[in-house]
């Protein structure tokens, strides 16, 4: 049984490649609009030697995303999770703030693009800047959501062990929180990933970027280019989202029963 | 040298109540050092108030709780607590659970992890260093939270139901379990129960709370020695008397309901 568990996933997408090709093969599906598996790997092929535009290898371009998103949501962590962790702690705090964060949430990133440019110019600030308020949110609400669910027995209980207010935060709300605070790290690297296209869709000074290689497939109406594009987001941001998943269950570990 | 309650009271304001809850009226109490205190009342009576009042985990509204001459005026390391629910650290293992108040002290790893080994092996829990609280059954889940209370050297042992949460037989053990630390550590206990037999088995002292607010209806002294034979007639004496109290509270009717 477990054998045939472990290769269910690879079988099931091997499956839909293969469907997919049958799909173009047999002319079902015009493969000038959506290319076939093949040529798709072709193109990534192409992108890592020829790159797009020429010169512009498709490494490059993924390291320069890769930067600006990691930019945008480190400087997101570090400023959303000890505010997540202050407001969850002090409902005064928390009934002060939350109005301004809960009207500013609904406000997509990229509007703010306009505004990011004029503060900093085209290039990798207001990119991460956009990205920042991607993440920011998710993170703050998720981890003040993740204190103010700490079992209150637990901090009355590091109270009489006599945890002092910082320690309160670093030894114990931290960690009690830590499975909520994942949740919105995982959750806002998601649309920090998802905003960083659309970001450099706009605006790009280096000519790096695998937003703007896509614009550019687009302008030269290649759409095998566009949809490798695609498919490397996809990888990437997958591959993003399994680290987070390991930081999450390696840094605290809370073992299930034996029962399970 | 003692633990003194002056005049105690604690009042709650709560939402939806028009006048402030009233959870302790007027208790005053001498508790000698060394000694063994069985708390009990009806439910809701204000029992585990009274017990953090102690702790220093809420301000007391009107009196004095003085340990050896000290006011206790909020948490100090003079005290332990162990809770119903044991509320054990779910992220760290046993030892560091243990070793968590001399954390809160500054002490370095290996030496407060040696101290608690000495905990591990006195209390029969070999072989669980680095299991996780999750995977501990309730008693020995208790066990660490009794460890845990008495490694930072309280004077008192605040208990709040503690075995409350197991199951009959798994309370009988526990029960003889927490009388031989007792008397090798000759701390003071004051242990709050619900069940007659617990206090009466337990305490060199019986107290009883009336009914909200809690004020000291009858304050019972054990004579028997120990082990005590729970099938005496003189055991069943003690019974009967703290049972005839209970059953007049009970029956002078409302409010049990819990404050808030």
């Amino acid at each position: 049984m477990k054998i045939a568990e472990r290769y269910e996933r690879p079988v099931c997408i091997a499956l839909l490649i293969g469907v997919w090709e049958l799909l173009c093969a047999s002319g079902l599906v015009n493969p000038v609009l959506i290319p076939p598996p093949h040529r798709i790997v072709m193109a990534i092929g192409e992108l890592l030697v020829r790159g797009l535009p020429a010169g512009h290898l498709l490494h490059r371009h993924c390291l320069e995303s890769l930067l600006r998103v990691s930019t945008g949501f480190i400087v997101a962590t570090a400023a959303a999770l000890p505010l997540g962790l202050v407001l969850g702690r002090s409902a005064r705090l928390r009934n002060l703030c939350t109005p301004v964060i809960e009207l500013m949430r609904p406000i997509p990133p990229l509007a703010w693009i306009p505004l990011a440019i004029l503060w900093f110019g085209i290039g990798l600030k207001s990119a991460a800047f956009i990205i920042f308020l991607g993440c920011f949110f998710p993170i703050v609400l998720n981890t003040i959501s993740g204190v103010v669910t700490v079992d209150p027995l637990l901090i009355d209980a590091a109270r009489v062990c006599g945890a002092d207010d910082r320690r309160m935060f670093v030894r114990v709300l931290l960690p009690a929180a830590w499975p909520s605070v994942c949740t919105g790290m995982r959750i806002g690297l998601g649309i920090g990933w998802m905003t960083l296209v659309a970001a450099e869709f706009t605006g790009v000074k280096s000519g790096y970027g695998l937003g703007y290689m896509i614009m550019t497939a687009r302008d030269i109406q290649r759409p095998d280019y566009v949809l490798a594009g695609m498919v490397l987001i996809g990888v990437v941001g997958y591959l993003l989202d399994m680290l987070l998943q390991m930081l999450q269950q390696g840094f605290i570990r809370t073992r299930t029963t034996l029962a399970d | 040298m003692a633990l003194i309650l002056s005049e105690l009271s604690k009042s709650f304001d709560c939402d939806g109540f028009e006048s402030p809850v009233e959870a302790v009226c007027d208790i005053s109490l001498m508790i000698e050092t060394g000694s063994f205190v069985s708390i009990i009342g009806p439910s809701g009576c204000g029992k585990s108030t009274l017990l953090r009042l102690i702790a220093g985990l809420i301000r007391p509204t009107g009196g004095i709780i003085e340990l050896d001459g000290e006011r206790i005026t909020e948490v100090c390391g003079r005290t332990g607590f162990v809770f119903q629910d044991y509320a054990l650290f779910p992220w760290l293992n046993i030892i560091d659970n243990i070793a968590f108040p001399l954390a809160m002290k500054g002490m370095p790893v290996r030496e407060r992890r040696t101290r608690a080994l000495e905990y591990v092996d006195r209390f029969g829990l070999g072989g669980f260093t680095r299991s996780y609280p999750a995977e501990l059954s309730g008693g020995m889940q208790q066990r660490v939270a009794i460890a845990r209370s008495l490694i930072g050297n309280a004077e008192v042992l605040l208990m709040d139901e503690p075995f409350g949460a197991l199951d009959s037989q798994t309370r009988s053990q526990m029960q003889q379990f927490l009388l031989s630390v007792w008397q090798e550590t000759q701390r003071t206990v004051l242990l709050i129960t619900h069940n007659i037999d617990e206090a009466v088995f337990l305490g060199q002292r019986v107290i009883c709370l009336t009914r909200r607010p809690a004020r000291i209806g009858a304050d019972i002294k054990i004579a028997c020695g120990y082990p005590r034979d729970v099938t005496s007639d003189e055991f069943n004496v003690y019974r009967r008397t703290v049972l005839k109290f209970l059953d007049r509270e009970h029956a002078a009717g409302a409010p049990t309901d819990p404050p808030c």
